[in-house]
Order: structure tokens, then C-alpha cells, then sequence
């Protein structure tokens, strides 16, 4: 669904990305991972199309992004740091992303509106929100158009125990559907029992790309954070 | 595209800035009409409120308002639309808010109490200043990621138009006062947008006459039918320019 | 005193002697004699022909005697546009009450609607005179009285008009409450001396609504300039005096209130100087007093130039002018003092009504653009406002010793 094509991005002196390819098929849920720093984020809107990569190319169905936008349609982005006009209500702003987004009107999922219990403060301007609360709203926005990919960076970062199960939930739910769901986060823990590929990135690098058995198999623990652990060990000694 | 700028016009009226901006502009204008005995007098005074704080407030205002709303772009970008679409919103919401602000504050006083050719004349100057100083604040804002650091440059830019430019003509009057300058000011004043407006509203004015044989040189032709439209379209280039070159590089701009 | 009798007897007898013999003739449709200049042929010194009113074609009018013309209802005197339509050719003659117009054009001969030829003692009064190339031309003439005659024209251009009241090499000549416009210059003296204009109403004429040259002892008292095409020019003429004479609106490009140039020994006191775009200007002026006159809302008050000298001004007002003092120099033999100007930031400490700064009227912006005139392009910008503070402050360009050392907190009542 979503091919990354030997995509390289400078900032300055600084390489962002280097040669990274990487394809993404529909019914995964693919966690991406790295340490703090490793530009997740930069390669997460490089697909959106919010950083323009130096060279390569990235295709959505197979067709590429460059010069598009209409691909967006396609997908729910959940940014790190949601933050909103502080003078609209949340009411308004899901009326402004309705109303934006108005090809998809007749394919709306409002649960978390109401799981969320969002519903009940529509009237409050973002400004007066918690981070949580926007997170909510975030989280909110990434599922109401009921795209096919869903890319949620960090998004149980900030939310409650009980929040972060329900969005957990939702996320299952929507993975099942047959969607494709690319997840930044690190606390790996909670990622165990959602996740079926592990893209690890360093350094602008691809370290690697695998499924989960794979990845379980080769190093012989059940839980992901250990498996994790043991392949950034062994990446260490290699270096 | 008539969606976003909904929002952004609705997010700029909420505010409140530019309310308050109106409401000073009008409260002023309308102190300087009934204080000065003559209208000419109050047409003056309100000209350096023209050429001083609507330039100042556009840029600023609209730098800022650029940098503050970074995330409500981002959001945006995620979206299915075009760059150009959201960039272009902003613009047209920016200026839209602007100068209607301006045509309410100062544009509605002035038609009350000038009601000639000549206050109309700065109310569309005023409002061009407005929409100009937008997009000369949007290329300040694209070019630079630090917020501190874009409103520096906007208040730069804002002095070298309102300040700095006049002293290097200064300079150069006194450099080359050998020569004719007349003819090659008219075309230096093309690069300044204050200044072209302060020249075509001064020689609507009856002060025109204190110009002396420079003035009768500028009247000769921005008093012209075409002289004015001539001015007016260089204006509008001083719209198009700076949007045009911020467009280019907003669409190449990482987030 | 024993002249004056002599004088005063002298006159009585002429008067007499005239009186006894004066025949009244009368000019109209119901009488016998329809030509006036039949009625001159006709009569002697010290008549008086009484015109009825009508139109008369007399060609060029000859008035050679002595004698009174009055006319009755405006009697019209037409010169189709072909002929000089009165010319007085003799002293001590009245002519009153007539309305001319339509006189030749022509500026080799200068023709006019009256002309007085080398007379002495001529009334010129109660007239309308219309459309006429000159007005009431006067050459070589003495103790002449031109009262109250309206005069018109309407020149587009300065060749093809002459001027209204014109005197050339006159003296005592008393010129009173006469009005004119549209003519070339409204007034206009040349080589003419000890001569007074007075309530007079000169407006739109296309160059001065005065003109004075080499014209020495004139005191001109109580007239209106109002928009004429340069304002009022005194040149070359000492010992002039101006009272309560009003400039105004003389707005435009090298218009002035009043230009004096080459004018010593003169008072000009008590007028007033609105709406125009220099108020004076001054070259080469020297011993002038300029005293209580109020400058209002000029472009420049006063333009003195580095030429003139022992020029004083003082306790005038200067109110709302753009620019109060403009020189072209940084020598100053001139002073001020005690003058009202209402841009003063000064304070009184003591309160004695004086400020205790001295005020400084030159801008710097006003000696930039002296120097270099296309800086007026910069007029009104914000740069120029700053500078001109600054200089306040600071005084770098403007003429250290142009200054009014003692300027007034209120103005004066004048």
C-alpha cells in the first residue's frame, strides 16, 4: 500500500533519512521504532507529505505523492503534539474537519467521540484543554474519516490508563477491518499484542524491517520489548 | 478552497486583535476629523495613521499570526489539500480581515467626512498597504522556522520601508544633486510601497502645491489617468510578488 | 498757513468763475442730442453732460475739457471689441456713473475702457467697466481719484489681457474701493509715487492681484488679494508701507501672499496671510519691519532669503503654517522676535507669558529642500518628522542664529 522508494532527506549537515526503502501492505499494523532522535517522526510525515524528501520517491498505491494530496483522503494522521486554533471549540473544529474532508461525509466513525466521552465538552475552546484531553481529540480526528491507513505517532503518550486501553481497543478493532496501521511509540509493552511488523530505525537509518514471528523466532523471547532489546544489543556489538 | 478561508477569518475574528485594531483605527480617525478645523488637516493626519500603523500592524499581526497557527497548518497539510489551497487561504483570510478592518476603522470615517475622490483614493491605498504588508509578512514567515527570529525580520522589514529606504534617498538626492533626479525618483519611489502611496495621496491633496517643481513632475504623471492606474498596478505588484515567492517556498517548507 | 489761503481763495474763485458759466447738457434717446461726443463738441469747461441710460456706439470717446460726465442708469458704453472706448485728454474732469465694455485688444497700443492721457485732477468713479483689455489706464497723471469702480475681465492667458487698474509714472494718485478680477494684474504701478491704494478687492487676476515697481512712498491700506495667479509682487521700491491688507488663497506653484523684492525702508504691519503657499517671500529686502501680521495656515510663512537684511520681525502669529521660516542660507542679518508660533514646545517657568527657550522656526526639512529641491518627494514621511524632532533637539543644519530668543506662550490679540 505504501512503498518507500531509496528516500533521502537532509536538514543542513544533519541526514534526516538515508536511502530508506520500505513497503507497507494493507492488514498490518506495523510499529515503528528507534531511539529518541532517530528521525520516526521525519519519515512518518515524509509519507504525509508535510517534508519533502531530497530524492526518492514514495508511492500510496502505487501512485506517487509528489504533487498529490488527494492520497491524504486515505489517511488518519495522529501527530505527536496535537495543537488546534486555541479559539475553537472542539464542536467547531470537528464541524471545520467534517467540512474539510466533506469527500468522505458519508463514511464517519464517531465512537471515540463518544468512548472518549468527548461529546460532552463540545463546547470548550482548545486552549482551556488538557494535553490529554487534545491527545483525545487527536486520536479523535485519526479515526473519524475511517481511513484505510491509520499513522498514530506516540499516540498512548499522554493519555490516561483507561484512555490509552480504549484507543488500544479501537486500534485492534480497526486493524481487523483489514486497514494498515503504522504506529511510532516507545513503550513497546503495550504494542505486544497489536503489532505484526517492527520497522526499527537509527540514525536516518533502516536497521530493519521484519514481522513479528520472525523477529520472535530469531531471538527467542515471547515479549517484544526483550526482543527489541536483544537486536539493538547485537546491532551495538556489530558496530 | 472558500472552506479554509472560512476558518481562518473566523479564527482571526476570535481574536480579537483585529477587533481592537478597528475599533483604534476608528476611534482615531474619527478624533482626528473632529478635532482638525479643516478636513484637509484631518485627511493629513490620518494619511501618517495610513502610512505608519497599518503597515506596522499587518506585519506584525500577520507574522505572528502565521507562527501561531504552525500546528492549525500542520493539521491542515494532513489533510487532503493542496499547499497552495491552505497557503493562498491564509492570505486571502489575513488580508481579508486586514483590510476590512481598515475600510471599517479608518475607510467609513473617511468617506463620511471626505467624501470626494480623494478619500477614496486612501481608502483603497490604505487597504492595498494592508493586503501588501500581509504578503511581505508571509515571506518573512516562511523563510525563517524561529518565531523570535521571522518577527525580527518583519519589524525590519517594516523600518527599511517606513525608515531606512527614505534615508538612502536621501542619501543618494545629496550624492547625485548634480544631476536631474526627478524622473529617476519616480521610478526608485515604484520600489517602495509606502512611498508610492504617500506621493499619490500627497498630490491629491492640496499640499501638492509645497512640492514645488518636483511635485509639479510627479503630478504630471500619477495625476494622469494613467500615471494612477500605472501606480495602482505596481501596488498590486507589491501584492503578487511577495505571495508569489512565498508560495514557492512554502510548498517546498519541511514541517 | 498763509499758502494755504492763498490756495483755498484761488480755488473758491475758479469754482465760481466755472459755476457761473455751467451749462447742463443732457444725452439721450428723447432729446435733442442722441452722440455724447457731439455733446463734448458742444459744450465748454466746467459743464456737465448728463448721459441717460441706453447703449452707445461712439467708437473711441474723447473727453478734451474740462468738464463733469455722469451717467444715468449705467449708460453703455460698447467699443465692439475695435476701439480705446474713453480717453480723457484733459484735467479736471469727472467721469461717473457709466458702464464700458467691450474695448479693443491689442498690446502694441494697449488700448483700455477709460485712459487717462497726462492729466491732472481726474475723478474716475461709479463706474462698471466689463470686458475691457486694460481697465482704467493712467499715464502721467497727478492727484487722480479712481473710486469705486467695479471692474471685469476674463483672460485665460497673461499675454492676451491687460491689467485692470494700471498707473504709469503718476503721483498722488488715490485708488479706493475699487474691485477687480480677471484681468492681468488687478493693480498695477510703475514709477508712480506719494500714492495711496485703499479698500480696494483685488481677486482671481491671472498674475498679481497688485503689481508694484519702482514706486516709492505708496502706502497701500485695507485691500483684499484673494486668489490670484502670483499674489501681490512689490519690487524695486522703497518706503512702502502695507497695513491691514489680507493675502489669501494664492495657492499653486511660485505663488505667493507677497513677494518683495528689492524693498527697503518699509512697514508692513497688521495684515493677514492665509491659505497661501509662501506667505512673504523676500529677496534682497532690507530696513523692513514686519509687525502684528498673523501667518495662517501657509505652506511656507515667510521665505527669506540670504539677501536680505535688517529685516525684523516681530509680535506676529504664525498658526498652523507647514512650514514656519525658509532661508536659503546660513547667514541670518535678520531677527525675530516675540512672535507667537504655535509649534513652540517651549515651557514658562516664570510665567511672564515668554518662553524660556528660544524657538527655532526653520525645519530641517525645510533647508534640506532648499538645498536640494527633489527631496520634497520625502514630504510628509515618517523619516522627516523624525529628522525635524531630532534637529529640535539637536541643532545641526538649521541657521544657529535664526531664532526667536523670546517667542510668546499665548498669542497675540490682534
Amino acid at each position: 500500500m505504501i512503498i518507500a522508494k531509496n528516500i533521502s532527506k537532509h536538514f543542513g549537515k544533519l541526514v534526516a533519512l538515508d536511502s530508506i526503502n520500505i513497503t507497507c501492505n494493507a492488514g498490518e499494523c506495523i510499529a515503528l521504532i528507534g531511539p529518541n532522535g532517530s528521525e520516526k517522526t521525519t519519515f512518518i510525515k515524509s509519507i504525509l507529505g508535510l517534508v519533502v524528501p531530497d530524492s526518492g520517491d514514495i508511492l500510496f498505491n502505487n501512485k506517487t505523492i509528489s504533487k498529490n494530496w488527494m492520497y491524504r483522503s486515505q489517511i488518519g494522521y495522529m501527530p505527536q503534539i496535537g495543537r488546534y486554533p486555541d479559539n475553537m471549540t472542539i464542536g467547531q473544529l470537528i464541524k471545520m474537519m467534517k467540512d474539510i474532508r466533506r469527500e468522505n461525509k458519508n463514511n464517519i466513525d464517531e465512537e471515540l467521540l463518544y468512548s472518549f466521552q468527548l461529546d460532552k465538552m463540545l463546547d470548550k475552546r482548545m486552549r482551556t484543554l488538557s494535553g490529554g484531553t487534545r491527545q483525545k481529540v487527536s486520536a479523535l480526528f485519526a479515526f473519524l474519516f475511517n481511513a484505510e491507513v491509520l499513522i498514530l505517532d506516540e499516540p498512548t503518550a499522554g493519555l490516561d490508563p483507561l484512555a490509552a486501553e480504549i484507543l488500544r481497543e479501537k486500534i485492534i478493532k480497526e486493524k481487523q477491518k483489514g486497514k494498515l496501521v503504522l504506529i511510532t511509540s516507545h513503550v513497546l509493552s503495550e504494542l505486544d499484542d497489536i503489532v505484526t511488523q517492527i520497522i526499527y530505525i537509527q540514525d536516518g537509518k533502516l536497521i530493519f524491517h521484519k514481522d513479528i514471528e520472525v523477529l520472535r523466532t530469531e531471538t527467542g523471547e515471547q515479549k517484544l520489548s526483550k526482543a527489541i532489546a536483544n537486536v539493538m544489543a547485537k546491532t551495538l556489538i556489530n558496530e | 478552497m472558500n472552506k479554509v478561508i472560512k476558518y481562518v477569518v473566523i479564527d482571526i475574528l476570535r481574536s480579537k486583535i483585529v477587533l481592537a485594531y478597528t475599533f483604534i483605527l476608528f476611534i482615531i480617525s474619527f478624533s482626528v476629523f473632529s478635532l482638525e478645523d479643516n478636513t484637509a488637516k484631518g485627511l493629513l493626519s490620518l494619511l501618517n495613521l495610513v502610512l505608519f500603523i497599518v503597515p506596522l500592524v499587518s506585519i506584525i499581526f500577520s507574522t505572528i499570526y502565521v507562527y501561531n497557527s504552525s500546528e492549525f497548518i500542520e493539521l491542515l497539510l494532513s489533510q487532503p489539500l493542496r499547499r497552495k489551497q491552505i497557503w493562498l487561504s491564509l492570505f486571502y483570510g489575513l488580508s481579508a480581515s486586514l483590510s476590512l478592518a481598515f475600510l471599517i476603522g479608518a475607510g467609513v470615517p473617511l468617506l463620511i467626512y471626505e467624501p470626494t475622490v480623494t478619500g477614496l483614493i486612501m481608502a483603497i491605498v490604505g487597504s492595498l498597504l494592508s493586503v501588501i504588508f500581509v504578503a511581505i509578512a508571509l515571506l518573512a514567515a516562511v523563510s525563517s522556522r524561529d518565531k523570535a527570529k521571522g518577527i525580527g525580520v518583519s519589524i525590519l522589514l517594516w523600518l527599511y520601508f517606513a525608515l531606512i529606504f527614505d534615508g538612502l534617498i536621501l542619501f543618494l538626492l545629496f550624492q547625485f544633486s548634480d544631476y536631474p533626479l526627478e524622473k529617476p525618483m519616480m521610478v526608485i519611489s515604484g520600489f517602495n510601497p509606502i512611498d508610492l502611496s504617500r506621493i499619490v495621496i500627497l498630490l491629491r491633496l492640496d499640499v501638492s502645491a509645497l512640492m514645488g517643481y518636483t511635485g509639479a513632475v510627479f503630478k504630471d504623471f500619477f495625476g494622469t489617468n494613467v500615471g494612477f492606474v500605472t501606480a495602482l498596478s505596481v501596488l498590486v505588484l507589491w501584492v503578487i510578488v511577495p505571495l508569489k515567492l512565498s508560495l514557492a517556498k512554502f510548498k517546498r517548507k519541511d514541517l | 498757513m498763509c499758502l494755504r489761503i492763498i490756495l483755498i481763495s484761488f480755488f473758491l474763485i475758479l469754482f465760481f468763475h466755472q459755476g457761473s458759466n455751467a451749462t447742463q447738457i443732457n444725452v439721450g434717446k428723447q432729446f435733442s442730442i442722441h452722440s455724447i461726443q457731439k455733446a463734448i463738441h458742444q459744450s465748454s469747461n466746467g459743464d456737465t453732460i448728463i448721459v441717460n441710460s441706453g447703449i452707445y456706439f461712439e467708437h473711441n470717446l474723447i473727453v478734451d475739457k474740462s468738464i463733469k460726465m455722469i451717467g444715468i442708469n449705467y449708460p453703455v458704453l460698447d467699443g465692439e471689441h475695435k476701439y480705446e472706448v474713453v480717453s480723457i485728454k484733459s484735467s479736471f474732469v469727472t467721469f461717473s456713473g457709466f458702464k464700458i465694455q467691450h474695448s479693443g485688444y491689442g498690446t502694441l497700443i494697449d488700448p483700455a475702457g477709460i485712459k487717462i492721457y497726462d492729466a491732472h485732477k481726474v475723478t474716475i468713479s461709479d463706474n462698471i467697466i466689463d470686458d475691457t483689455f486694460f481697465g482704467i489706464y493712467t499715464q502721467n497723471g497727478k492727484n487722480c481719484v479712481i473710486k469705486n469702480n467695479q471692474l471685469r475681465s476674463y483672460g485665460k492667458q497673461e499675454q492676451e489681457i491687460g491689467n485692470g487698474i494700471h498707473c504709469w509714472k503718476c503721483d498722488s494718485m488715490q485708488i479706493i474701493g475699487n474691485t477687480v478680477s480677471g484681468h492681468r494684474d488687478g493693480i498695477y504701478f510703475e514709477f508712480v509715487t506719494n500714492s495711496i491704494i485703499w479698500r480696494n478687492i483685488s481677486t482671481d487676476n491671472i498674475r498679481y492681484g497688485l503689481h508694484f515697481m519702482f514706486s516709492n512712498k505708496d502706502s497701500y491700506i485695507t485691500n483684499l488679494f484673494r486668489n490670484n495667479g502670483a499674489g501681490v509682487a512689490v519690487m524695486f521700491t522703497t518706503g512702502v508701507k502695507m497695513f491691514n491688507n489680507t493675502f489669501e488663497e494664492n495657492w499653486g506653484d511660485a505663488a505667493f501672499g507677497l513677494l518683495l523684492k528689492e524693498i527697503s525702508d518699509s512697514y508692513i504691519i497688521n495684515n493677514k496671510f492665509r491659505k497661501n503657499t509662501v506667505g512673504i517671500y523676500m529677496e534682497g529686502a532690507s530696513r523692513c519691519e514686519m509687525q502684528k501680521n498673523i501667518f495662517e495656515s501657509n505652506g511656507w510663512a515667510i521665505k527669506i532669503q540670504a539677501s536680505c537684511m535688517d529685516v525684523t520681525v516681530t509680535k506676529n502669529n504664525f498658526f498652523g503654517n507647514t512650514f514656519d521660516v525658509g532661508t536659503n542660507g546660513t547667514l541670518v542679518l535678520n531677527s525675530f522676535n516675540s512672535n507667537y508660533w504655535d509649534k513652540y514646545e517651549g515651557y514658562d517657568i516664570n510665567e511672564d507669558n515668554i518662553g524660556d527657550v528660544p524657538y527655532r522656526p526653520i525645519s530641517m526639512f525645510s533647508v534640506i529642500i532648499e538645498q536640494n529641491p527633489p527631496a520634497m518627494i520625502l514630504f510628509r514621511s515618517i523619516m522627516v518628522s523624525l529628522l525635524d524632532k531630532t534637529e529640535k533637539i539637536i541643532p545641526t543644519l538649521t541657521p544657529e542664529n535664526l531664532k526667536d530668543e523670546t517667542p510668546l506662550m499665548k498669542s497675540l490679540s490682534l
